[in-house]
């Protein structure tokens, strides 16, 4: 006997709606069984995880500061995935805006005027933009398959920052420890609100990027083509649309994207480049804008949901003494939740029997 | 009259306070860059923190709490900012990475003390540095592995180029040419701090060069494991790993971080905690070596006069030293200044491979 999912016809709208909340109260029950086993209580555990980090200004402002990166990335991907293009190496696009923006107060650190900031942004969005652009001309021109280019070229840029940070850019005060100098104050990114908290303006462009691109996708011919694109090329290609472009409109939108929340990462939140930057933020956005339903706005609620875990999950660990294993665990099943729900309103599971199989089987031939 | 009797008040009110005050549970908090399970770095952090717990008088007195595999970016001040927040009074923080995290917080909240390992900076009157003088304990093994190797030749698997391990590389090297002026060390750099499998990888193609003893300065247990079914010997990393290698460890350097956590947990509770930079040796009973196993009587007795000699005050990096492309580094006699040290990114004469700039 084997299980097989087969499209509805056509799915519940209600329960397409209610399914976001299905999947959290299923987290919750199968949370609370596991904190139990481990000995803590549930609902103490669930309060630490859930409740406790929207309690205070400073952490609403941690949560912005580790969701801006993921939404930044995700909402680029969102659009990349809907046009049926795959880039996988987002962390690379990351990598390669951080670095590219902040060659500026690296290598000219006596250029300090109020121009520096904008000029690291516009050079992060590029270095990403560019870096995405060569899995998309590998698959346009070698017709490579763009998932393994571009997830290859992530290592690629993890390794030349690191060289870099050890070598040609470590700070020479920095008694040999890798990293560059830390930058100058017209080289970082401000703080929205420094009074209550640490998050920047890398929150403030996640936001306006998701609006722009819910609006190009929603309201234009551009995300149309996208979308016609990404479901039947061979329509698109009837509409007098070009699927080529679309790959590289598709990775250099991303890429930029991932460039920029690259360049505002360093510069906002660690305040210099260092080894330790790439810390998987453009493969969780993977997650994030399936979670989002590759929808821009869906993308900015799954952002904030994931990074919530991630403050929940270390509140847990203080408090209450959960270790970091279980606090992972909980994340697991909480998107393992969602992605269930999600299929099951789209597909029903059919049992086939060994025999009906088999019968099956025979009648193709 | 009334003088006394105020001042027998306030006498009693402070009194009652400080009573308040010794009561009150002292929190001690503690972020790792691994997990407390990794045998090595955060393991022996950990442990020295249990052991802190336990010297200072159980639960009763003090409340740990720890975060494991924090990564050491914006995720750092967050958590740290989160300890500070939640009460502790002294927060330490385990890795090098959380180096300006560890300031940036500090300076917001000038009432809890921070403790930063193996960093330099010390921004603000409530961070204190500490790291411990691991090299000593690498000169000993040097002196071992002198004694023990046939072929002259040893096999060092290092994680980074950063001072720390060079100076572990080069105290080791000079450890061994005490006994043999021409030992020579192969270096691998497996450009990691925990990857059992890159580790075991290296320590295979160290073995096929021909070395007969494997040292490491990454944190897991495939390198000796990996010597074990070769049959050679090999040195154990942060904690005693004979478990991994009955026959085949020689001895370990074993980061002790006990005493310093007790010391200064204890130093917040009477209340003299003050910004300290302490790097500590065998001396101070930070750095100690696991029992000398698996070989000779003679050995054993060369490598515990070492020890004796290192805790007497001597610094391996004590001249005559020669560097790698032959020039003179240090008079004889001259010992080398911590500032240098702490910044080394050259060789000495006997290391086999080129330093990765």
């Amino acid at each position: 006997m084997r299980l097989e999912l087969v499209k509805r016809p056509q799915h519940s709208t209600l329960f397409s709606a209610l399914s976001p909340f299905i999947a959290l109260g299923l987290t919750l029950i199968a949370g609370a069984i596991m904190f139990s086993l481990l000995g803590k209580n549930p609902v103490d555990a669930l309060y630490y995880y859930f409740i406790d980090p929207l309690r205070e200004t400073w952490s609403l402002h941690e949560l912005a500061v580790k969701a801006a990166p993921l939404i930044l990335i995700a909402v680029g991907l969102s659009v990349c995935y809907s046009s049926n293009n795959w880039n996988i190496g987002a962390e690379g696009q990351f990598i390669a805006g951080a670095i590219l923006g902040s060659s500026i107060p690296v290598l000219l650190p006596g250029f300090q005027s109020w121009i520096v900031l904008p000029l690291m942004l516009i050079l992060g969005m590029a270095g990403g933009a560019a870096y995405g652009a060569i899995p998309a001309w590998l698959k346009v021109r070698f017709n490579t398959n763009e998932i393994l280019t571009s997830l290859m070229l992530v290592y690629v840029a993890q390794l030349f920052n690191d060289w870099l940070v050890r070598g040609p850019w470590r700070n020479p005060q920095g008694f040999s420890f890798p990293g560059t100098v830390r930058f100058h104050e017209y080289a970082v990114l401000p703080e929205i609100w420094p009074a209550a908290g640490r998050a920047n303006w890398g929150f403030v462009f996640a936001l306006v990027a998701a609006f722009l691109l819910w609006f190009m996708m929603s309201r234009t011919l551009k995300g149309f083509e996208v979308k016609v694109l990404g479901q039947s090329p061979r329509a698109g290609r009837f509409a007098g649309f070009s699927s080529s472009r679309m790959v590289f409109f598709a990775f250099t939108l991303s890429g930029a994207l991932a460039g920029l929340a690259g360049i505002c990462e360093v510069s906002g939140a660690v305040g210099h480049l260092n080894e330790k930057l790439s810390i998987g933020y453009g493969f969780t956005a993977i997650i994030v804008a399936f979670l989002g339903r590759l929808n821009p706005l869906g993308v900015v609620a799954a952002g904030l949901v994931l990074a919530l875990t991630y403050l929940g999950g270390e509140a847990a660990q203080i408090s209450i003494g959960v270790s970091d294993k279980a606090v992972r665990a909980f994340q697991g099943m909480l998107l393992f939740f969602v992605l269930a729900c999600d299929t099951l309103i789209h597909y029903r599971i059919r049992f086939v029997g060994a025999r009906a199989g088999a019968g099956e089987a025979m009648r193709h031939v | 009259m009334k003088k006394t009797l105020l001042s027998l008040v306030t006498a009693t009110a402070a009194l009652a306070l400080a009573t308040v005050a010794a009561e009150a549970k002292l929190k001690a908090c503690f972020i790792y860059v691994g997990p407390i399970g990794d045998f090595g770095w955060s393991y022996q952090h950990h442990q020295g923190a249990l052991e802190m717990q336990k010297n200072l008088g159980g639960e009763e007195q003090v409340e740990l709490a720890y975060l494991e595999s924090v990564a050491e970016g914006a995720d750092a001040e967050r958590a740290l900012e989160r300890f500070a927040r939640s009460g502790c009074n002294i927060i330490f923080t385990t890795s090098f990475g959380y180096m300006d995290a560890t300031n940036a917080v500090a300076g917001k909240f000038p009432d809890v003390k921070f403790e930063h390992a193996t960093g330099y900076k010390r921004d603000h009157p409530n961070v204190s540095t500490y790291n411990s003088k691991f090299h000593e304990g690498r000169y000993v093994q040097g002196i071992i592995a002198a004694k023990m190797s046939k072929a002259g030749v040893a096999g060092y698997i290092a994680s980074f180029p950063i001072p720390e391990v060079v100076m572990g590389i080069n105290a080791f090297v000079l450890g061994a040419q005490t006994v043999n002026p021409d030992f020579k060390v192969k270096v691998v750099w497996a450009n990691t701090w925990f990857d059992p499998g890159k580790e075991a990888d290296a320590a295979k193609a160290l073995i096929d060069q021909g070395v007969d003893i494997i040292t490491q300065h990454t944190d897991s247990t495939a390198p000796m494991q990996v010597a074990a079914e070769r049959g050679i010997k090999a040195f154990g990393q942060a904690s005693d790993m004979i478990a991994f290698g009955k026959e085949t460890q020689l001895t370990a350097v074993v980061d002790n971080w006990g005493p310093y956590y007790t010391e200064r947990v204890k130093a917040v509770m009477d209340g003299t905690w003050s910004q300290v930079d302490v790097w500590g040796g065998m001396k101070e009973g930070h750095v100690v070596m696991a029992p000398f196993t698996n070989m000779p009587d003679d050995v054993k007795a060369a490598a515990e006069a070492a020890v004796e000699k290192i805790k007497g005050g001597f610094e391996p990096f004590t001249g005559p030293i020669t560097k790698q492309d032959g020039t003179e580094w240090l008079k004889d006699g001259e010992r080398a200044e911590n500032g240098v040290l702490l910044g080394l990114n050259f060789y000495v004469k006997g290391v086999d491979d080129k330093l990765p700039q």
